[in-house]
């Protein structure tokens, strides 16, 4: 079985945990290192995909520094969106030709890891046809934002725990007027911690490998 | 020259949007270096190049969404440019795209080989329309061919070369005497292009060719009365519509009576291992369903432990996902009999191929109000065509009239309550 080294990161600011993803997919590339799960949760930021549009960015830059709210043009799929304290934000750095060479099939499985970890608190998620994400009665609880360069995944989902969804209303999420909800909402209690962790189970099963802490694949390098 | 196309990034996706070209026109391209990224569901991709040299052509662009294999860019390969001696550049050509025009240019005289450089335009108009470069008079500058050029060549040589062009056109006619010759096509387009055929395509046509191969096929097909079923379906119609969110058809009663017709000849839901037959105590039926370019058979799994509804709903379901391509793989296995109802398109009768390792398969006719004679007066029923294709190797002709003797018997005397 292949393996999937799990890093928890904590709340890492978006420039720090970019840095780190170009990092680790340019060694994931070279074949350096293997198949990389990043979470964590990022202080308060706006990203625009390369498919955004300003338009979908409902307050003005000045508004959002007040908010303390910064911005960043990216190179993921998807249009803009908003992450923050309460969000469980994952980052998974795969070589998809080791998995399936499908990216449909990639971020149905990405959908999948998340309705099978809120399905372990109950909520009932499921998808929308034609639009990525994860959602529950009509609101998004997750959203899906993915870059590919030789196959090689970077960028990921965010997962609303706990998020304050006030926030959301600086922008248009995915370009789609289409509300958001958080767990946190739908009535359950849970940290983000936590939920990284049942969730880093769940991608285990859903892309068939085992997971393994940093600390574990270090251990294992030692011994070979 | 290469040509580069819009990549099939996963079985389920036919289409991609290209957002960003990462080379311009004439830019100097490595093996492998990104080229142009493209958008699918969510996701983005950066596409590298196939080859290296000089992007020659930008065909597609940014934010138009493309079919997969549409090609988007050509790629002049490394040592074509502009500089090289034109002379040297067609042979210099891959050799596949080379080898149909080598006769026509060996004619030619080698002294008479055009000057300047060519345009990737105009030697793909000159390969396509089987134009001799060296006959053809350059106005562009340094005496250059140009796309005009070629064209007005064409126009004045069009008599001749729609006499050369005739000839293969029209295989399947009579040998008539040549009258009507087709128009020359116009200037730059191509009489065929190539595809490559799709994942689907491609197991649809391994596993076609496998079962001709496999079973000796017979076809019988026998007439039903469906107007007990025809009855009973109006009947139930609003409240299938108002209940249950879909309309009740034709199939699931025509599936419940092969279930109860195959509990009686279970040769018929069987398999042919090597020197033993396999039967199955277990009946899952598969429903052919057409899709946009192909074919899907998912399983009705344990159809015989189903009422008309059940099977209704099942049917509904795995249509619909079916075409939305939702199917988990475990749904189109296992089968152990199959249905495939041409008649909603208006198909009399047909000669279905059977789905291996099955043994047989039912093709269900249009169902249509005919006059037909019942002791002898003439009444007006509702007549459907249902044919049996079976592997004679394991069900004799006998046996197969008597299944369908059964699933006519079952149909035209239809009682049983659907809900």
């Amino acid at each position: 079985m292949r393996s999937c080294c799990l890093r928890e990161l904590g709340r890492i600011d978006y420039a720090r945990a970019l840095d780190l993803q170009q990092r680790l997919v340019a060694d994931r590339k070279q074949g350096a290192i293997a198949d990389q799960l990043l979470l964590l949760e990022h202080p308060h930021v706006i990203t625009m995909g390369r498919n955004g549009q300003l338009a979908n960015l409902l307050a003005s830059g000045e508004i959002l520094e007040r908010a303390g709210i910064s911005f960043f043009p990216t190179d993921r799929g998807g249009d803009v969106t908003y992450h923050g304290p309460g969000q469980l934000v994952g980052y998974p750095i795969l070589d998809l030709r080791e998995w399936k060479r499908d990216v449909g099939a990639y971020v149905r499985a990405i959908e999948q890891t998340i309705i099978d970890t809120l399905a372990e608190y109950g909520i009932a998620a499921g998808r929308i046809p034609k639009l990525t994400g994860v959602w529950v009665d009509g609101r998004k609880i997750a959203a899906i934002g993915v870059h590919i360069s030789r196959w090689v995944t970077s960028h990921g989902f965010a997962l609303n725990v706990s998020t304050d969804l006030a926030y959301f209303q600086y922008i248009v999420p995915c370009g789609l007027t289409k509300p958001v909800t958080s767990m946190a909402a739908l009535g359950v209690r849970a940290g983000v911690r936590e939920v990284g962790e049942r969730l880093a189970v769940q991608f285990g099963r859903n892309f068939d490998c085992q997971m393994l802490s940093e600390a574990a694949f270090a251990a294992m390098e030692r011994e070979n | 020259m290469t040509d580069v196309v819009m990549p099939q990034m996963g079985e389920s996706i036919v289409e991609g949007t290209l957002t960003k070209w990462l080379k311009k026109a004439g830019e100097r391209i490595e093996r492998d270096e990104p080229l142009f990224e493209i958008s699918t569901d969510k996701v983005d991709t950066e596409i590298p190049s196939p080859a290296a040299g000089t992007v020659s052509e930008i065909l597609v662009e940014e934010g138009k969404t493309v079919g997969i294999n549409t090609v988007v860019a050509r790629i002049e390969e490394a040592g074509g440019d502009g500089a090289k001696p034109a002379a040297a550049a067609p042979p210099a050509e891959p050799v596949e795209e080379a080898a149909p025009v080598s006769e026509a240019s060996a004619a030619a005289p080698a002294a008479a080989e055009p000057t300047g450089p060519l345009s990737p335009l105009v030697r793909k108009m000159a390969r396509e329309n089987n134009i001799d470069l060296a006959r053809v008079k350059g106005t562009g500058a340094g005496g250059r061919i140009t796309k005009q050029d070629v064209e007005a060549y064409l126009a004045q040589q069009a008599t001749p070369l729609a006499a050369a062009a005739a000839m293969p056109a029209p295989a399947q006619a009579a040998p008539a005497p040549p009258v009507a010759m087709p128009p020359l096509p116009p200037a730059g387009q191509a009489k065929t292009h190539i595809e490559p055929l799709s994942t689907m395509r491609l197991k649809i046509a391994e596993h076609m060719l496998l079962s001709k191969r496999t079973s000796p096929h017979v076809t019988t097909v026998h007439r039903v009365d469906m107007t007990a079923v025809a009855k009973m379906r109006e009947r139930n119609k609003t409240v299938f519509q108002n209940n249950y969110g879909f309309s009740l058809t034709y199939l699931p009663f025509i599936t419940r009576a092969a279930v109860v017709a195959l509990r009686q000849y279970p040769l018929l839901n069987a398999s042919l291992d090597g020197n033993n037959i396999i039967y199955h105590n277990e009946i899952h039926i598969g429903i052919a369903v057409a899709l946009e370019n192909g074919l899907i058979v998912p399983v009705i799994r344990n159809a015989d432990e189903k009422n008309v509804l059940g099977l209704q709903r099942a049917i509904v379901d795995l249509a619909s996902r079916a075409r939305s391509r939702q199917l988990k793989p475990e749904e189109v296995q296992g089968g152990t009999f199959s249905l495939t109802n041409f008649g909603s398109f208006g198909s009399l009768m047909g000669t279905p191929i059977i789905n291996q390792p099955q043994v047989a398969i039912m093709g269900v006719g249009t169902v249509d109000k005919t006059p037909v004679v019942i002791e002898d007066a003439i009444a007006i029923r509702s007549i459907c065509h249902l044919s049996l294709s079976f592997d004679h190797r394991l069900v004799d002709g006998a046996l197969a009239d008597q299944f369908m003797s059964k699933v006519k018997q079952v149909l035209e005397s239809w009682t049983e309550e659907v809900l």
